[in-house]
């Protein structure tokens, strides 16, 4: 099947008083009709900015490189003029985001600010009337209790489960093809997240969208996700299916990832593990795998080459020099998924 | 892509020494940082030299060979000439002198000025701020009062019974200008008083005074330097208008102000006179707000540059 | 919100107390005597005592202040010392003229800040944006009285288009010549009070286009100049209610300036004038009511705004129960 969208070697830098930022360095993936793909990774590893250029979203100092493609349907909407965008935007690609509260306008009520998404986007000239009824169904469907009322209240006036529901119904009013869900429930509390993901399943289910979701929540992750995108400096790292990714990571950052969160399933004497050192200058990125100098396993030319994607079937790719066949591979726990210490 | 890389047996062998990752290294030094902002901005530039040169002139007001307050009435408004580069007054007065010691009076005032507010604004924010408390809650009050009393009109009422002087003026200045500067540091003290290292360093023993001096007072002194250079404007700016009221410094003696009040009787006639001091207030306060403006965004980057 | 009121009322009082009480005292230790202006050299000593006991001159300063202060709550503000006829009547007759300076003022610093702050702010780091600044720099940094001498040389010096003082000109009482009389001072006075407010709509239009509000409505597909209006605007005009009250600080001072060199018969050139005669009772007088429409400016602005901004409001509730 032909993907909704096709990212090919796309390229963000930001030019800042020290010099050229380089946040995303030429990533190309897919993300397919109406299934959830999830950009994993640490802060600052360049999936936030990924999702803006989706959005075309990116702003001075941010510049999108020559070379980059993102294929929408089969059009590259870097191409597109300021019209087009504003067409785009809400209506094919709706974007939530991470802290409701101040993603909602202050001082507009509710109703407002969703019925503007489809105002914009009013091909069918309904009556305001009309706009604002399908906005409290909205509401209703997201599950909103006393939608009405809603609609009169100002952001402040909700507690931030229902906020973000409110972000949620403004992004599927116009029912987009593609949802870009950047950290829905980093700012909510635990059993408001399983409530926020949940809806967004079913939302899912019931109007046929693609989810983008951006998280450094593997748990939200393997929650929600048909594929997984690791990403770190501004690569992508790995990708494949979620179960390819679960089951057999192959990558000694994603094995780090999944060993850095608190897993109940398994011996609480075994402690957490971090990871060592910090992401890398991304002004000056090492010529080599970026992940070399905080990675256990790293060899010699690690740090000389950057490793190439390696195909390991099903759609699982990743780009590690330990699947090269010379690599001595024989103190490397690949199929303890990293765990070193079980 | 494989054959343009050069393997040799070492390539898979682990990576031995690892060049640790430090991040990126800032260098920061509160004065490096205003020198680099202000040569990077023109508008800057121009007004530390246009101040510099200001400031010189006026110092060496003394070299002039006229007496600034000399009569001479047949060299009355004279117009402007190589002997008398601004002209002269309806006194016959070089008025070039007269604006360079005019210059010492209105910079005087204003430094002066400044200076106390600081020190009184200074005081009271970061014993306020450090103090905190029951205290805190007076003095903040007290502060708030003077910030809504309507200064400039409490001035005028002061100047018209206090004797005029310079003193009097930095005095009135001052007494109407700490509350902001008051208000300035006490926030910036309250943020920093919570500090680990300022606990650390009263776990080691060290007194209220010397934390406050020491630690407190090092760190606040960005927000205290702007406030510094946008209150030698404002203390110009109103000294003028004390002075153009004929409440500032007393006759025959001059400011930038005072004569402008001079100039004000032949504005119709000699419009020309009234063009030189006021250029020099306006320069003067332009280059202080220009500058205070350029520290802010060099000492305070959260500002939106 | 009541007990709010309530709040700034007392906030009210006790500055127009203070300012009172401050005033009065700074006239009480001024050098001279007031009842030298009563006295003259052929009055016999009791006569002169009468007079001092009737100015009350032979009481304490705070016995004094409370007689003043309970005559002055009734609205008598005393007698002028150069007149000799009740202040109150001689500072209401040139009120409105002040008001109208002020009124008029005020209205072109707002029409005239508000749209450059915005264009200023929206067209950040810009040519446009370096020319407003620049002019805000400019009226920030000039003196008021200067500017308006700049403006005499040039439209009655040189060019001979406006008059250069007072209200009407002799014998013509027409809306349009009062309105060339008003133009240069109001344009005096707006010019100061419009630096500060580009500036801080400026300043204010930045801080708002980088809220994540407007990414969100940008992501909505909405363009940014609706972006700019249906949202910024409001956001970034709320907070200049409060400017608008602190500005009345910077008109009534400027009033006084401006209506002396202008000639304008406000109440400001005629407490100027009281000042030159030491007529204490006007000079008391006149600090109490501008003073007053200061304070109660910023009062009323707050209220404005916490009835404005829907978070102020509800904070305000919440805090006060």
């Amino acid at each position: 099947m032909e993907p909704l969208v096709h990212i090919n070697n796309l390229s963000v830098s930001y030019f800042t008083y020290a010099g050229e930022v380089q946040s995303v360095r030429g990533i190309s993936f897919n993300i397919e009709k109406g299934k959830t793909t999830a950009l994993v990774g640490e802060s600052g590893c360049g999936k936030s900015v990924t999702s803006k250029s989706l959005l075309g979203l990116i702003e001075k100092p941010g510049v999108i490189k020559q070379g980059s493609e993102i294929l929408y349907e089969g059009k590259n909407i870097l191409e597109f003029t300021e019209k087009e965008w504003l067409h785009f935007r809400g209506k094919e690609c709706s974007m939530i985001f991470q802290d409701a509260l101040v993603s909602l306008n202050p001082t507009m009520m509710i109703g407002k600010q969703i019925m503007e998404n489809l105002q914009n986007h009013n091909k069918d000239n309904l009556p305001t009337g009309e706009i604002r009824r399908k906005a409290k169904e909205m509401l209703d469907l997201v599950g909103i209790p006393d939608a009405e009322a809603c609609l009169n209240k100002y952001p402040h006036e909700l507690s931030g489960g229902m906020r973000q529901r409110v972000m949620i119904a403004t992004a599927l009013i116009t029912n987009p093809k593609l949802l870009i869900a950047d950290e829905p429930t980093t700012a909510l509390d635990v059993t408001i997240q399983a409530q926020i993901l949940e809806l967004m399943k079913e939302l899912q289910k019931k109007l046929g969208m693609a989810i983008i979701m951006i998280t450094h929540d593997l748990g939200v992750v393997a929650d929600m996700a048909d594929e997984i995108v690791v990403m770190y400096a501004g690569k992508i790292v790995e990708k494949g299916s979620n179960e390819e990714i679960f089951y057999n990571p192959r990558h000694p950052y994603t094995w780090a990832l999944m060993n850095s969160v608190p897993r109940l399933d398994l011996d609480s004497k075994q402690e957490l593990v971090t990871i060592e050192g910090t992401i890398p200058d991304m002004i000056q990125p090492p010529k080599g795998c970026a992940f070399c100098s905080r990675c256990p396993y790293a060899m010699n030319i690690c740090a000389q080459h950057m490793p190439q994607n390696t195909d390991l079937g099903d759609g699982h790719q990743v780009a590690c020099w330990l699947t090269d066949p010379r690599a001595d591979v024989s103190h490397v726990p690949f199929l303890t998924g990293g765990a070193v210490n079980v | 892509m494989d054959n343009q890389i050069v393997f040799d047996q070492a390539s898979f062998a682990p990576l031995e020494k690892k060049e640790k990752d430090l991040g990126t290294v800032y260098h920061y030094s509160l004065w490096k940082s205003i020198g680099k902002e202000i040569r990077s901005n023109p508008m800057a530039v121009f007004a530390c030299a246009f101040l510099a040169v200001i400031i010189v002139a006026c110092l060496l007001a003394p070299f002039s060979p006229y007496d600034p307050n000399k009569l001479d009435l047949a060299s009355k408004f004279a117009p402007p000439s190589l002997q008398h580069p601004f002209g002269c007054d309806e006194f016959g007065r070089d008025y070039f002198t007269r604006a360079l010691y005019g210059g010492r009076v209105s910079l005087t005032v204003g430094f002066a000025a400044m200076l106390v507010t600081v020190f009184i604004g200074t005081t009271i924010g970061i014993f306020s701020g450090y103090i905190g408390g029951k205290l805190d809650m007076l003095l903040m009050r007290f502060t708030d009062i003077f910030l809504a009393l309507p200064s400039m009109l409490l001035m005028v009422v002061l100047n018209t019974f206090l004797k005029p002087s310079m003193t009097t003026l930095i005095a009135v200045l001052s007494l109407f200008s700490w509350a902001s500067v008051a208000r300035i540091t006490r926030a910036e003290t309250m943020s920093l008083k919570e500090r680990d290292y300022v606990h650390a360093s009263k776990n080691l023993g060290a007194n209220s005074f010397v934390i406050a001096v020491k630690h407190i007072l090092p760190n606040i002194l960005g927000p205290v330097i702007v406030a510094a250079s946008l209150g030698v404007a404002s203390a110009i700016l109103s000294e003028s208008s004390l002075s153009f009221l004929g409440l500032g410094i007393s006759i025959p003696n001059a400011s930038w102000g005072s004569m402008l009040q001079g100039a004000q009787a032949h504005i119709l006639d000699k419009p020309i006179l009234a063009v030189y001091p006021g250029l020099l207030i306006l320069l003067t306060v332009l280059s202080f707000n220009i500058l205070g403006d350029v520290l802010r965004s060099a000492l305070e980057p959260k500002i939106v540059k | 919100m009541v007990k709010y009121c309530l709040k700034k009322v007392a906030q009210v009082l006790i500055v127009m107390l203070l300012i009172s009480f401050f005033s009065f005292a700074i006239i009480d230790l001024a050098p001279g005597d007031i009842s030298s202006s009563y006295i003259t050299e052929d009055m016999t000593a009791e006569e002169k005592a009468i007079i001092i006991e009737k100015l009350g001159l032979d009481k304490s300063m705070p016995e004094q202040y409370l007689a003043w202060l309970s005559e002055a709550l009734k609205g008598n503000f005393g007698v002028s010392l150069s007149y000799k006829t009740p202040v109150m009547p001689m500072l209401t007759k040139r009120l409105p003229s002040t008001i109208l300076l002020m009124g008029v003022s005020l209205l072109t610093s707002l029409t005239l800040s508000i749209p450059l702050g915005l264009i200023a702010g929206y067209k950040k780091n810009t040519w446009v944006d370096n020319a407003i600044s620049g002019f805000a720099y400019f009226g920030m940094s000039i003196p008021s009285f200067y500017f308006g001498m700049l403006l005499i040389i040039l439209f009655t010096a040189i060019l001979h288009v406006l008059p250069s003082s007072g209200m009407h000109s002799v014998g013509v009482n027409t809306p349009l010549d009062t309105f060339q009389h008003m133009i240069m001072p109001v344009l005096t006075m707006a010019l100061g009070s419009m630096a500060s407010k580009v500036r801080y709509v400026r300043a204010n239009t930045i801080g708002q286009l980088a809220e994540e509000y407007v990414l969100a409505a940008k992501a909505k597909g909405t363009s940014s100049v609706t972006i700019l209006f249906r949202h910024v605007l409001k956001n970034t005009l709320l907070p200049i209610i409060t400017i608008v009250g602190m500005n009345m600080a910077s008109l009534v001072c400027g009033s006084f300036i401006i209506e002396s060199l202008f000639g304008w018969p406000g109440i400001g050139s005629f407490a100027m004038e009281a000042i030159g005669k030491r007529d204490y009772p006007i000079i008391m007088a006149y600090i109490m009511l501008s003073g007053f429409i200061l304070v109660m400016g910023n009062f009323v602005a707050d209220i404005l705004y916490s009835f404005a901004d829907p978070r102020i409001k509800r904070g305000i509730d919440t805090a006060n129960g």
